[in-house]
């Protein structure tokens, strides 16, 4: 039982560091597709359930998440960097073994370089010694992208409790860490090495959960502010951010479908 | 009559060869933001400044386009007069949302970084938002409408890869798939958010 907790645990905070948005009709949504220009489908399964559960994340957002992120800010800026920097540099050993898998081996080669450069002379990556050098940071990947670009669809969109808004194949991306996937997580929880304790994973993904909450508190006041069906908004958001982060495309052009706006002529 | 004449003569000529000027979509860009940011950091209440960005946003933005769009099925389905109602709710949330949002902001630095033409009809503008002791950087495109070249006008703006439109219009067909697709619950939805 105790185990299966941790887990949970693990995973919702894990959630919260992977979803760029933190919490989510038997409807469907559609989004475009790069390699074709077909509409594919994600289905909204249990609307009504996931409105709830949204609505339970967004009341412990408001009495945990925020004010934390609120006094976050308050800490002075270099703390906030080279802990964001930190925490940057764990990622890379989830982020390395997926640019493998998805056939990017120059990022992945960049990224160990970045890694090494950073967890030696930036001193546990505090300091960003690698972006000094010009060696730029790369976008983060994880086992749902992977996924996605193995072709593997969707499946439905639902809303966990805690861990916010995911599809079934995120879900199941999320597992493989669990299964040996972060050695971060096998260093510290799976193996019983003597360097790491089980409380520096938990302390680790909860402070990045929280970086990431401070980062984003105007974005998602704003959002909050201006929606009028917040729950379809971040539903919006998480699937469009997703698609995006797989495709692996900063441009534009790319990851949006121009015939939606073609046949709107104002002028 | 002779001088009215001759007026109409000069303003016949004037307008047949004075040549028709394209703007930059980039340069479009670069105006807005300026004047945006000399709003924001003046020191003009913040009534104020919501009506000057507001008429920024009426003269640079095709609010009735994107009231279209982020209709998008359910546009074929709507009779002139709730086209008509709808249009000018759409522009009273849009001002409103846009306003709010903005107005946050303290002065907000945005670089023109590059622009790409896509079509004849639309060009994206790369931009930067520059990073602040509490927001990090922000990479903003905007879409712009180029049919017109002479008046090209913002439709999209996609923040770190994210579409507003696009979000907007799976908001509205929540709405819509909600309420047995029925437009009147989607404009009653607009007037509460207007008056709220």
């Amino acid at each position: 039982m105790k185990k299966i907790l941790k887990l949970f645990i693990i995973s919702a905070i894990f959630h919260i560091l992977t979803s760029n948005v933190f919490a989510g009709s038997d409807g469907t949504i559609e989004i475009n597709s790069k390699s074709n220009n077909h509409n594919a489908e994600v289905k909204d399964c249990f609307e009504s359930i996931n409105r709830g559960i949204f609505a339970f994340n967004q009341g412990l957002d408001k009495i945990f998440f925020k004010p934390v992120a609120k006094g976050y800010r308050h800490l002075p800026k270099p703390l906030r960097s080279g802990t964001s920097n930190a925490l940057n540099n764990l990622s890379s050993v989830v982020t390395i073994p997926n640019n493998i898998l998805q056939g990017q081996f120059k990022d992945a080669g960049i990224n160990i370089l970045r890694f090494s450069i950073n967890s030696t002379l930036g001193i546990a990556g505090v300091f960003d010694v690698a972006s000094y050098y010009g060696i730029n940071k790369l976008d983060k990947e994880d086992y749902g992208q992977t996924l996605g670009t193995w072709g593997v669809k969707e499946g439905c969109y639902f809303v966990l409790p805690v861990l916010g808004p995911t599809t079934v194949r995120d879900t199941l991306g999320s597992l493989a860490n669990f299964g040996g996937g972060d050695a971060w997580y096998n260093v510290t929880i799976a193996n019983d090495t003597k360097y790491f304790e089980n409380s520096d994973y938990y302390y680790s993904r909860l402070t990045a959960g929280v970086d990431f909450r401070a980062k984003n508190l105007e974005a998602f006041d704003s959002l909050e502010k201006t929606s009028m069906d917040l729950y379809a908004s971040v539903r919006s958001l998480y699937l469009q951010d997703r698609k995006r982060k797989i495709l692996n495309s900063s441009e534009t052009t790319e990851t949006m479908n121009d015939d939606d706006w073609e046949e709107i002529d104002t002028q | 009559m002779i001088k009215l004449k001759l007026f109409y003569f000069f303003l016949f000529i004037t307008l047949i060869i004075s040549p028709t000027k394209a703007k930059e979509p980039s340069k479009l860009i670069n105006e807005i933001v300026n004047e945006a940011s000399k709003i924001l950091s003046s020191k003009d209440p913040v009534e104020s400044k919501i009506i000057k960005l507001n008429n920024i946003a009426e003269t640079s933005v095709d609010i009735d386009g994107i009231s279209m769009y982020v209709l998008g099925k359910y546009r074929k389905n709507l009779s002139e007069d709730q086209k008509i109602k709808y249009k000018k709710l759409f522009k009273s949330y849009f001002l409103k949302s846009f306003s709010s949002r903005l107005v946050d902001y303290s002065d907000p630095k945005i670089n023109v970084i590059s622009e790409k033409k896509i079509n004849d009809k639309y060009t994206i503008v790369n931009t930067i938002l520059e990073e602040t002791s509490k927001n990090p950087e922000i990479k903003i495109d905007w879409r712009i409408y180029t049919k017109n070249p002479e008046r090209p006008l913002i439709r999209d703006l996609i923040v770190e890869g994210l579409s507003l439109a696009r979000t907007q219009k799976e908001e509205f067909k929540s709405i819509l798939q909600n309420n047995e697709e029925n437009i009147e619950f989607l404009f009653k939805s607009l007037e509460e958010f207007i008056i709220k």
